[in-house]
């Protein structure tokens, strides 16, 4: 069992967790994963680590609402126990001295940049971190990011916050204008990763997206996660969670990710019904 | 053979053949399909033992079951005796009564199957371990008085279960780590239910448990800890790897990453580990398809046609192989129950191309098959047949084609030898210790994918290795 200690609302959707686990805190590096199941009918989803304290024995990682089992988790409170926590899973981040990084989070995805932006900065990257999403109260943890990013560009689709656009039109205005970008790290909708990659495909840039398609093991045994990298198959719990984004099929990572949407649906439906009051917590669409 | 009277009888009556469910009845629900003997069943099939005094069936054995003698103890009535007396030497005896290839092993090399039909020895292991576990035998086998000694198991499937129970009943402090949220590996994700019963499986992890071997899951050796850590920080004397074969292969085909594809092993584990038959009780759900194909012809790929067959929205279980009816490398008694269940063979096809539609499975186009002369091995080989291109209806395809290691120790900077597929090298093979001192190794890991009683075989031969080294050590 493994107990919340913390847990903090950030968006309308979006939960903050620190959870007591000492020796998976004692291993994690960013870029890597847990698998969590909350009780014995609960299912297996992974969850990317945000941030590991060694000393106190903590893991912190970051939840949204949108499905049956994130909601359920949603409506958990401080000292209650989460049953399985397994990790650190997948290959950690590359961190070394690249140059300048340009780290790109869409929404949800801006939790899983941050461990990975904060290692740079210890390698001494010069990071440029571009922050998206659909509307200024969905833009995370913008002051971490800060302290680890030399510079924090931010895009709203609707405009309520930055710029009014999308994250690539930040990161075209920065190749047209010849700022120099040794790497690009892309975390957040697929569909963000795929704009993305498209763009630096065509200068060149070296670009890793790191992946979360569904996942039951985590260990490479059962291969659900498979993803074509290069026209190779790879199975994204370890080989991955972080791909050569260039080379990855992002549109067979798309259908496959789809495949399980009227269960989850029904999942989710099933569970707001026999739940009491959870109406606050009415998700609104995926992504 | 001295006693001619038994020898005659032993002749003449028939194999006695356990009850099973109704194919009609037993193909929809996921309860055990045979039901096992009863004790008079048990009695009359012990009587046709010739109790040899050569036994050659536990040569046949890889764990080497005392044969004779337990069936002598079930033949007068000691069912509790006899199931202690195979317990000596094979930790599972629930478990490997119900999934051991028999006709392959003990039974192959039973005198009485010269003539006749060999002895129904893996019934009757089932029937001793079954009546001992429903009516109770408090008293566990002896273990030794503590020897202070500390060794780690990885991974609880039947490699690192059987060397666990060895190595606790020889005094060591044992602890297995298993990475999933559950012990028993392919014993738990991957046989069906209606095979092996959890309920039986828990109650033989019980046993171990009451032998003093404490289980820890969740627990990913090579990621939250490496095989130095175990072995220098906390204090393990010896490490025994038993990670097995846990890698999926697939065929390398157009179109697998279609939805509607699966490897066995995640239709297997979404069934079987996750509950997927039971959503949306439980949270993991299987795809609701009219149409399954599993692609193979073993064990495995039986065991996923006729878990298919059980699900709720299935009306359909096609199994394709790429030889005949007579190569299938599955028991002989599964291959029999899923013909009575009512599972479509296409023998002689091999699978070239997975079609779709909008992201979904919709055939399998197949080449025809021809079976040529046998290879060293014995088996006929399979050549394809020129222009003969088929194509098989389906909305979901599982491919059964076996499992590589799994790498994850290996790759872990863990200072094993192992060769370019990740199998794990073991220097000694008298006792199963790797290129690292103080490790062992065993099972499909070292193997690569075989049967449940061989890795449990390889699992005591280490056990004994580790006793031998850990005793060994200076104080």
């Amino acid at each position: 069992m493994f107990k919340i200690l913390e847990k903090a609302r950030l968006a309308p959707q979006v939960f903050r967790y620190i959870v007591e686990a000492p020796e998976i805190a004692n291993k994690a590096q960013a870029g890597q994963f847990v698998i969590i199941r909350l009780d014995e009918t609960g299912e297996r989803i992974p969850i990317t680590i945000c941030d590991a304290n060694k000393t106190d024995g903590t893991l912190a990682f970051f939840v949204q609402a949108v499905g049956k089992t994130s909601i359920e988790m949603s409506l958990m409170k401080v000292g209650d126990s989460i049953l399985d926590v397994v990790g650190p899973l997948g290959n950690p981040s590359e961190i070394e001295k690249f140059g300048t990084v340009v780290l790109v989070g869409g929404g949800f995805g801006i939790a899983a940049i941050y461990p990975i932006a904060r290692a740079l900065q210890e390698a001494e990257n010069k990071n440029i971190s571009i922050l998206g999403a659909r509307t200024k109260e969905l833009i995370l943890l913008e002051k971490e990011m800060t302290n680890v990013s030399t510079e924090v560009r931010i895009a709203t689709n609707d405009g309520s916050y930055g710029f009014k656009g999308f994250v690539t039109d930040v990161l075209i205005e920065m190749i047209q204008n010849k700022e120099p970008i040794d790497r690009v790290i892309a975390i957040g909708p697929l569909v963000m990763m795929k704009a993305v990659t498209d763009l630096t495909r065509k200068y060149s840039i070296p670009t890793f997206a790191s992946l979360n398609p569904i996942m039951i093991d985590g260990t490479g045994m059962c291969g659900a996660c498979r993803v074509t990298v290069g026209n190779e198959m790879k199975f994204a719990c370890v080989d991955g969670p972080e791909f050569d984004a260039h080379q990855v099929d992002f549109e067979g990572l798309l259908n496959r990710l789809g495949s399980y949407l009227p269960e989850e649906k029904e999942s989710k439906e099933r569970y707001l019904n026999e739940t009491p009051s959870p109406c606050q917590l009415k998700p609104v669409s995926n992504f | 053979m001295t006693d001619t009277k038994n020898q005659k009888l032993g002749n003449k009556i028939p194999r006695t053949s356990a009850p099973e469910q109704d194919p009609q009845e037993r193909s929809h629900n996921f309860q055990e399909v045979s039901l096992g003997y009863t004790p008079a069943m048990a009695q009359l099939e012990a009587s046709r033992c010739l109790l040899c005094k050569k036994p050659k069936c536990v040569l046949g054995c890889p764990v080497r079951v005392a044969i004779p003698d337990f069936i002598k103890l079930v033949s007068e009535g000691d069912f509790l005796g006899a199931a202690q007396k195979v317990k000596e030497a094979n930790s599972l005896p629930a478990v490997t009564g119900r999934v051991c290839p028999q006709e392959d092993q003990c039974e192959k090399h039973c005198v009485v199957g010269l003539k006749g039909e060999p002895i129904a020895i893996g019934k009757l292991e089932r029937f001793v371990a079954d009546y001992e576990r429903v009516h109770g035998n408090e008293k566990l086998e002896e273990v030794a008085s503590p020897t202070g000694r500390k060794i780690a198991i990885i991974g609880a499937g039947p490699a690192g279960l059987s060397a666990a129970a060895d190595l606790a009943k020889l005094g060591h402090e044992v602890v297995i780590f298993e990475a999933l949220h559950k012990p028993g590996g392919v014993l738990f994700y991957g046989i069906p239910e209606f095979r092996l019963p959890k309920e039986i499986l828990e109650a033989e992890l019980n046993y171990l448990e009451r032998l003093g071997v404490k289980i820890q899951v969740n627990y990913v050796i090579g990621k939250i800890k490496t095989l130095d850590e175990l072995m220098k920080e906390d204090g393990f004397d010896a490490v025994f790897v038993g990670t097995g074969a846990g890698l999926p292969y697939f065929l390398g085909i157009q179109g697998e990453n279609l939805n509607g594809v699966y490897s066995a092993n995640e239709f297997l584990t979404r069934v079987n580990l996750m509950h997927a038959w039971e959503f949306p009780v439980f949270d993991t759900p299987v795809h609701a398809h009219k149409i399954v194909a599993v692609v193979g012809g073993g064990n495995t790929a039986l065991d996923a046609a006729r878990t298919a067959l059980r699900l709720p929205t299935v009306e359909k279980v096609k199994l394709i192989y790429r030889r005949s009816r007579d190569e299938l490398p599955a028991r002989k008694e599964e291959v029999e129950h899923a013909e009575a269940e009512g599972i479509e063979f296409h023998y002689l096809a091999s699978p070239v191309k997975i079609e779709g539609k909008n992201g979904w499975v919709s055939s399998v186009q197949c080449v025809s098959m021809e079976l040529g002369e046998p290879d060293e091995s014995g088996r006929r080989s399979a050549e394809v047949k020129p222009d003969s291109e088929i194509s098989i209806e389906t909305d979901a395809v599982v491919i059964a084609l076996g499992s590589g290691v799994n790498p994850l120790i290996s790759k872990s900077g863990s200072g094993l030898k192992a060769d370019s597929e990740g199998h794990i090298e073991v220097a000694d093979p008298e006792v199963n210790m790797t290129s690292k001192e103080g490790v062992f190794a065993g099972g499909d890991i070292v193997t690569g994918a075989a049967t449940v009683i061989s890795a449990m075989g390889a699992g005591r031969k280490a056990a004994k290795g580790i006793h031998d080294y850990v005793m060994s050590l200076p104080e």
